[in-house]
């Protein structure tokens, strides 16, 4: 019976080409707009370590004087490095990593190739292990090596091709910023988005190319970027200084393993901060949080408000569409109330009629997903010529590319229900005198 | 002409004419929102900036030793004067637009702390001897910096420079001494005091909020010796004739290279980096643009393809009131006014949907309230398509010969 009423759907698609086409191009215009939107909002607000962002956590104190306190107030959203060592050096989280972004000039020593810089991350070992990075080659530096303030490196899959032709080089040399650095290990391809860990050195697409520990950062004045806020009279720091212990410009992650471990925790920074107020150092009440990984996300708002309102508007496109679409649709099954009525006179039941139709509104539905579907290519492709920083990322994954049809066809279907319904309530006897 | 007939006739073609008000309705609430989007868009691309856009090229200089700035500095300066075409060069550490912000609280009273309600985040240009020539800032109003200014400034262990002198914006100057003259004015962060030796016209921060954030000009400029600088002074801006600009921006990033070969030279104009700046923006508003057109187009194929179903249906009807005498005027004016009832009815509706979106938006996403004009104009826009698409099936009726009355359906 499907393969009948598929058959008649054909016909009668193909004999008015222009409403077909009209209704297909309604269609795939506005599912091709929505999914392209949809995709960027969906990738944009994807999670970032998969498997793994349920037991990370971002702990945050407020070691500020009284100036300017609320108690609605959010506590900073980094730490001075005196917190983050102390919380580093506290462990009481399976793993932590205390850390910083920067930037450094590289000097190969091949003189076929300038200097150039590259983006770096000042971090504790835990670093690597607590966010599973894939290495190709090598491993991490270890706790030690951080207190003993190594010269030691990891570097990224594109900078080991861009030096060593992709060979394994660890325990070559590296120079950066002028001192000579050991490599240890060599990450594979490894890019979370949105860049969870420093959102100030931009949220997407923005992945380093050497990774050093803190305390060597510290120990030679490596140049650090993003952000660094200060109360009091405390100095920011230049390139050169180190920001003052009135200045948080630390982010600071741990992993929990259980739910109990993360209250253990929460009560630990209470008790932190509490035990620095009796020292002298904190002056406010514990004012404490501990986000989860897609919590913090979340909080800092990541996904650009133009995103969302791209998404708003192309699903409004969307409904003028299938208004369109349920309009011509009435026109059409309206006009076939001849062939209806004697269907009906035939002893076709109303539900029968109804099923046919909309058949026939399903493949108008499928069709206008394939048109959709590329669409939201072309339109994808737009999306990555522009300059922003998550532009790159905007590709079509399976899970969207089904979302299309379902959409496409949940869509049309529903747009076809009203009509096929009026459609069906021809009265046979009336249609068959008329003819 | 008499509507009622009209509207008894509608009343039997409930369903599609409830959808030809619909869809109007729902193309009225998108168009009035997108196109204010898109206005907003438009008016931030085009903030204006006094400082000279069309004749600065900028040079980018890092990776140099910040201890050895006193003297590369003036070398580097030198070197950039002898160009062919350049009319004034200096170095300064940021520029309006180029998102590297160093912001700071200042206040009117000495005894204001840096969190305290009053207290005015300002962000802070370092301008190098002569950065205002190079920049081309329009002075309103006292001087700007001497000789002297420059040389006394340098950087000591706070992040705040080490003089007494500043040139403000002056929108800034209006909001920290509304109505007064701000020359000769102290502006604080103890321990450290600026009095306002100048008024320059308003120049844009480094980092912007949207076009109707009233701290867009929130800027103020402190002198500050290439000596003193630590590594502070980093864009060198060389300034020359419009039609010299690229060939300046190649000629100073080559000049710089060559002079500094441990550091990283990169060159830009001005355009560049406002076009950088509002990349974003301008694509968004390019695809606002999109899909306007395109869901106009739709809601115009729409109301043609059911308007003609209607025509279609209704052929014996017209042949009849053609035989007892209608003109193909009449039938013409009857499909026009059918239509301008619905798209009455349509944009009223539009509107009001229009204005809740607004609201929602403006609750959700900091958007700024729509002009009411925006409206009137959005249903006129409906007004006219719904005229424009329904003139082809009417005149088709209008075409149905009188003789059709008298054939079977």
């Amino acid at each position: 019976m499907f393969q009948y009423y598929l058959d008649l759907a054909w016909r009668s698609l193909k004999r008015n080409k222009a409403l077909t086409a009209l209704m297909v191009l309604a269609i795939a215009l506005g599912i091709g707009a929505s999914i392209t939107t949809l995709t960027v909002l969906h990738v944009l607000s994807g999670d970032p370590l998969p498997g793994r962002s349920g037991e990370i956590y971002y702990p945050q104190i407020d070691p500020q004087d009284l100036r300017g306190m609320s108690p609605s107030k959010e506590p900073p959203s980094q730490l001075t490095l005196i917190d983050g060592m102390n919380l580093l050096r506290a462990a009481r989280a399976d793993r932590q990593a205390l850390m910083k972004g920067g930037e450094v000039p590289i000097q190969p020593e091949q003189s076929a190739l300038d200097p150039f810089y590259v983006d770096a991350r000042y971090t504790t070992a835990d670093f690597f292990a607590m966010f599973g990075t894939p290495f190709r080659f090598g491993h991490a530096w270890s706790a030690a090596d951080d207190e003993a303030k190594a010269r030691q490196v990891v570097i990224s899959r594109d900078l080991d091709e861009k030096l060593f032709g992709g060979a394994n080089s660890v325990g070559r040399t590296l120079r950066i910023s002028g001192t000579a650095f050991q490599i240890v290990g060599v990450l594979d391809h490894w890019q979370p988005n949105p860049h969870f860990y420093d959102l100030n050195t931009g949220s997407y697409a923005a992945g380093e190319q050497v990774f050093l520990p803190l305390q060597t950062m510290i120990d030679l004045h490596l140049s650090r970027d993003g952000s660094n806020d200060c109360w009091g009279n405390g100095g920011g720091g230049t390139d050169t200084l180190l920001p003052a212990d009135t200045c948080v410009w630390l982010q600071f992650w741990v992993q929990l393993d259980s739910p109990a471990k993360v209250e253990a925790y929460r009560q630990f920074l209470v008790h932190y901060s509490q035990e620095q107020k009796a020292l002298g150092r904190f002056q406010r009440p514990p004012n404490v949080r501990l986000r989860s990984l897609m919590q913090w996300l979340d909080y800092n708002g990541v996904v650009p408000d133009d995103v969302r309102l791209q998404t708003w508007l192309a699903f409004g496109f969307l409904a003028v569409c299938l208004v369109n679409t349920v309009g011509l649709m009435l026109a059409k099954f309206m006009r076939r109330a001849g062939e209806l009525g004697v269907r009906r006179a035939l002893g076709a039941s109303r539900r029968s009629l109804l099923a046919q139709l909309l058949v026939e509104a399903g493949v108008v539905g499928l069709v206008g997903g394939v048109g959709g579907a590329v669409l939201a290519l072309g339109g994808l492709w737009l999306v990555r010529q522009r300059s922003s920083d998550y532009a790159s990322l905007a590709h079509l994954d399976p899970s969207m590319l089904l979302t299309t049809f379902v959409l496409a066809l949940g869509a049309t279907l529903l747009a076809g229900l009203l009509p096929a319904w009026r459609a069906c309530q021809v009265a046979p006897a009336l249609q068959l005198k008329s003819h | 002409m008499d509507i009622r007939p009209i509207l008894a006739s509608l009343r039997r073609h409930r369903i599609p004419a409830m959808l030809i008000v619909l869809e109007i309705a729902l193309a009225c609430a998108v168009l009035c929102n997108a196109v204010f989007m898109i206005s907003q868009r438009v008016a931030s691309i085009h903030l204006p900036n006094a400082i000279d856009e069309a004749g600065i090229a900028e040079v980018t200089l890092n990776g140099t030793d910040p201890e050895l700035a006193g003297s590369d500095i003036p070398r580097n300066l030198a070197a950039l004067r002898g160009l062919p075409g350049v009319q004034a060069a200096a170095v300064v550490s940021t520029l309006p637009l180029s998102q590297n912000n160093w912001g700071w609280g200042f206040s009117t009273k000495p005894e204001d702390a840096l969190t305290n309600r009053d207290s005015r985040n300002v962000s802070m240009y370092f301008l190098g001897s002569g950065g205002d020539a190079a920049l081309g800032l329009q002075l309103r109003g006292g001087r700007f910096f001497n000789d002297g200014d420059y040389a006394d400034s340098h950087f000591d262990k706070s992040p705040l420079p080490e003089t007494h002198v500043v040139l403000v914006t002056r929108s800034l100057a209006e909001k920290m001494w509304p109505g007064q003259p701000a020359v000769g004015k102290t502006m604080y962060s103890m321990p450290h005091y600026y009095t306002v030796v100048g008024v320059v016209a308003d120049v844009l921060r480094p980092y912007i909020g949207d076009v109707n954030s009233p701290a867009n000009y929130d800027a103020a400029f402190f002198p500050m010796s290439a000596a003193g600088s630590k590594g502070a002074l980093s864009h060198y801006v060389v300034r020359g004739a419009p039609r010299d600009r690229d060939r300046l921006v190649r000629e100073a990033e080559q000049k710089l290279a060559d002079l500094n070969p441990g550091g990283v030279a990169h060159g830009r104009s001005y355009a560049e980096i406002r076009r950088g700046y509002f990349a974003d923006m301008s694509s968004m508003a390019w695809m606002l643009v999109l899909v306007c057109v395109v869901m106009l187009a739709v809601t115009a194929f729409g109301i043609v393809g059911l308007t003609s179903f209607w025509v279609n249906q209704r052929r014996r009807q017209i042949g009849i009131r053609r035989a007892v005498g209608a003109s193909r005027a009449h039938i013409l004016q009857y499909f026009q006014t059918e239509n301008f009832l619905l798209s009455t009815g349509g944009v009223a509706l539009g509107m009001a949907l229009a204005f809740g979106i607004n609201v929602y938006l403006m609750h959700r996403y900091e958007m700024a309230r729509m002009p009411w004009f925006y409206l009137p104009a959005g249903a006129i826009a409906l007004w006219l398509i719904g005229q424009a698409s329904v003139l082809g099936p009417a005149l088709r009726a209008a075409a149905v010969p009188p003789v059709v009355a008298t054939r079977s359906a």
